[in-house]
């Protein structure tokens, strides 16, 4: 056996839980960056195809501007993904060992069909200016986009899979999954309706970046066109994206209440089963499963059943009723989340989403009225508003992921019997350390490069050919590699 | 029970053999690049120069190890599974240097001091190495095997990994990397940075030869008959292959001689692992076969209708690429825009006349 002396210094904390954190901590470390690199690849295309249709300089200048930081999204976002493809074996061979005749499917095709082209062209689209025709460089920029929104297609039928699965069967001899029909898991319902609300969610993010860099500009007062256009643009697509991807949560949620109805239950705490469920606002307490405990709750009657069933008596299954019927049907064993992450990681997903619509539509009115570039508390809520979209992508995940426990795959395979035996806690630990220094150091250094370009803030068209500002002759032309 | 593999099966194997091979042809230049930037590089324009050969297609070339990785988890689980937990703090180290890499191209520019591009010139050239250096070590390890039990669990530490077999095919890497890495300098650079780089790989070149026939000659002596022969007459091709890389004063042709010889290499490494996915040191009964680390029929033919589909499309697009990008840089290239972020700053679309430099490249033509 390995040295187990960690275990003297982390009390009660199972190799599990350990690499149940090191998976944890790398994926939201991937969620920071990636979600914005899919949507500004497509925002980016579109002011290069506003440029290529009018010819307007602005539109090249905005293109110019938001490649910058689509190039430092996608390098981090590169990066982080690498390691997330390494921690299937790596932490959880026995679950690559169970689900890999489906699992491993979509995983290859996203490599083959989607990063391969998303790389390629960036680096045609970064190198090409001036050497390819201006509609072949436009065309890679599509290119570019397209390829970040296939790959999202296959991690999340993948991803799918584990939540509903589906187009398989259990090979008893080997104890494994296998998979029957390709089509049936490229095209479950659960990653019909999770791609476009991930997919709206990333243009969200994308969108809030930018109110929130022009808003910055703003409130440095460097107001240009740049800011203008980009405002017209992105405020009304993300008013528009933010209601879609809520739309789309919303159907999720009640296809979730068929597929998972333990994770709703669990995200409303509802112990018991009911018809007339009422939807809680807010609820602390020691969200105690055993006995059934909150010792705060606000809630407002008849809404859940309404959202989850369309109609204002429908039944909702209770924590208690499922937990039954889930014992009777797997066994022994419990099967309620953590009541308090599945609770609290739905309202905080759900509050910045509306957070985020408010944002964008108040921003909308407000650019209307011509107030925008005045506007000083707009600019800073706005700023703030950047944030929003990290948040609920982290506790999307978070809920998706932790009220689906104890299954790693819904139904068929328990976390617990996932990991890879092989693989000492001490082992863990180190890796964990090591994930935590080199991601976050590769954020940081994400972060502060946006934060630097900024600054910097867009060109003037004023100096063609020239770097702008003050500080770019220094700096600008060493700033090598973005990714 | 399964010992010899199926159509499809020894399909996915010489399909995910390509995709490592390609992957090493191609990042194989770019770790050398990577480990060359002190070396060859004297002043600041130099170094941007060896850095920019490799600044369009890197990243694409790393797909070619995620693709391969993913691959195989889709064609083979038990494999990835089973090396990707044995070798854990191995793999653990690759993704430390391969995130290491790309870290220094981003931090090098970012401050104008001396001492803070040296820090990160060294981390490049370490890294790079390193990397190099745990490939070698990783494929050596995969073609004599690993301590593994009759469930395909590897039980190995980091220094189980480490036996001089292993640490020669590191060191083979290492070698052929780096001269690789020199003639792709000397076919992407002018001046100075070429001839050094050219003089550079007259020197590592036989260094590599010897390392990979030696490296080949233990390979082949711990195996089956029929692999010995492809080892052996790979040995044969390899010393043909390194010869002209020696003497020769072509650029191109040196070029394709270690892309040769890496190609050879893999070649006899993937022949010495057949029809194993990973062999067991513990007892050979317990050797991960092909047929059973295998996923099902059903999941190779979806894999393989992909494959046939969009593996041609991926080879034509990023060779594309390379014919985009053919031109030799010089120091000329360098008082205009070259990096990412300068490119997307200015460039010759606006303003007119475009911007001192880019729109006197002489090189272009050539």
């Amino acid at each position: 056996m390995r040295p187990t002396y960690l275990l003297i210094i982390l009390p009660g904390v199972s190799t599990l839980d350990l690499a149940r954190t090191q998976f944890a901590i790398t994926t939201l470390f991937h969620f920071i960056f990636v979600p914005m690199s899919i949507g500004l690849a497509a925002f980016v295309a579109l002011c290069q195809t506003l440029h290529y249709r009018t010819g307007r300089d602005v539109y090249l200048l905005m293109t110019r501007f938001w490649g910058k930081f689509l190039l430092i999204s996608v390098a981090v976002g590169v990066v982080t993904g690498i390691v997330m493809e390494f921690q299937f074996g790596m932490n959880w061979s026995q679950y690559s060992r169970y689900v890999g005749d489906i699992f491993g499917a979509p995983l290859a095709m996203e490599g083959l069909i989607a990063f391969f082209l998303e790389s390629t062209f960036l680096g045609l689209w970064i190198f090409g200016w001036g050497r390819l025709s201006p509609k072949l460089h436009l065309l890679t920029a599509w290119c570019v986009a397209v390829g970040t929104m296939i790959s999202a297609y296959f991690i999340l039928a993948a991803n799918s899979w584990m939540q509903h699965p589906v187009g398989y069967a259990i090979n008893h001899v080997s104890h494994r999954a296998e998979l029957k029909s390709i089509f049936a898991v490229l095209t479950n319902s659960t990653v019909l309706l999770a791609f476009p609300h991930t997919a709206f969610g990333a243009l969200t993010t994308a969108g809030m970046l930018i109110i929130g860099i022009c808003a910055f500009q703003l409130i440095r007062r460097r107001p240009s066109d740049v800011v203008t256009r980009s405002l017209r643009l992105a405020l009304p697509i993300t008013v528009v994206t933010a209601i879609v991807t809520l739309g789309f949560g919303h159907f999720q949620g009640q296809l979730m209440e068929k597929q998972q109805p333990m994770k709703m239950a669990a995200a409303e705490v509802l112990y018991n089963s009911t018809n007339s469920a009422s939807f809680s606002i807010f609820a602390y307490g020691p969200f105690q499963s055993h006995p059934a405990k909150l010792t705060h709750d606000l809630r407002i009657p008849d809404v859940l059943s309404l959202l989850a069933t369309d109609t204002l008596h429908g039944r909702v299954e209770g924590i208690r009723q499922i937990q039954a019927q889930e014992v009777k049907k797997y066994g022994p064993g419990n099967y309620i989340p953590n009541l308090a992450v599945t609770y609290w990681t739905f309202r905080l997903m759900i509050g910045a989403g509306i957070l985020m619509l408010l944002i964008a539509f108040i921003g909308v009115v407000q650019q209307r009225r011509g107030r925008i570039e005045r506007s000083r508390w707009f600019q800073r809520v706005a700023i703030v508003g950047i944030l929003l979209p990290i948040l609920a992508n982290w506790t999307g995940w978070m809920f998706t992921e932790m009220g689906r426990q104890p299954w790693v795959v819904y139904g068929l395979l328990k976390t617990s019997d996932a990991r890879s035996p092989n693989v000492a806690s001490w082992e863990v630990v180190l890796t964990l350390a090591g994930f935590i220094v080199v991601l976050g150091t590769v954020t940081a250094v994400g972060a502060w490069l946006m934060l630097k370009e900024a600054k910097h803030g867009p060109d003037d068209e004023s100096t063609p050919g020239a770097t702008s500002g003050p500080s770019a002759p220094a700096t600008a032309p060493d700033l090598v590699m973005a990714y | 029970m399964h010992h010899s593999p199926d159509f499809l099966q020894a399909l996915w194997f010489i399909l995910l053999g390509i995709l490592w091979t390609g992957f090493f042809v191609l990042e194989g230049f770019d770790f050398g690049v990577g480990m060359l930037v002190r070396g060859l590089g004297r002043d600041q324009v130099q170094k941007r120069m060896i850095i920019h050969t490799i600044g369009p297609v890197w990243d694409g070339n790393e797909v070619w190890l995620i693709v391969a990785g993913a691959g195989t988890f889709a064609a083979f689980p038990q494999w990835y599974a089973s090396t990707f937990s044995g070798f854990y703090l191995a793999l653990f180290l690759v993704v430390v240097a391969i995130v290491a890499r790309g870290v220094s191209f981003e931090f090098w520019g970012k401050v104008d001091s001396p001492r803070w591009r040296a820090t990160w010139e060294w981390t490049l050239a370490i890294a790079s190495g390193a990397a190099a250096l745990l490939f070698g070590v990783a494929w050596a390890d995969f073609v004599q095997g690993v301590p593994m039990n009759a469930a395909y669990v590897v039980h190995a530490s980091l220094w189980d990994l480490l036996h001089p077999y292993a640490l020669l095919g590191g060191l083979t890497f290492v070698a052929l990397f780096l001269t690789h890495g020199a003639i792709f300098l000397t076919l992407r650079t002018k001046g100075q940075v070429a001839d050094r780089a050219r003089k550079l790989a007259r020197r590592t070149a036989p260094l590599a030869a010897l390392l990979t026939i030696a490296f080949l000659i233990w390979t082949c002596s711990d195996q089956s008959w029929g692999a010995a022969v492809v080892v052996l007459s790979a040995i044969a091709v390899a010393l043909v292959l390194l010869t002209p890389a020696l003497l020769s004063g072509g650029t191109g042709r040196a070029f394709a001689t270690s892309v040769g010889t890496i190609v050879v290499l893999m070649v006899a490494l993937l022949a010495a692992l057949y029809p194993n996915a990973l062999p067991s040191t513990t007892n050979h009964a317990f050797d991960l076969t092909l047929a059973a680390a295998s996923s099902t029929s059903y999941t190779l033919t979806v894999m393989t209708v992909v494959a046939i589909i969009f593996v041609p499309i991926v080879l034509l697009y990023q060779g594309w690429t390379y014919w985009v990008f053919r031109h030799r840089l010089g120091r000329d290239d360098f008082e205009g825009p070259f990096t990412p972020m300068a490119v997307l700053e200015r460039h010759p679309v606006f303003g007119a006349k475009g911007v001192a430099g880019t729109d006197e490249q002489p090189s272009s033509k050539v």
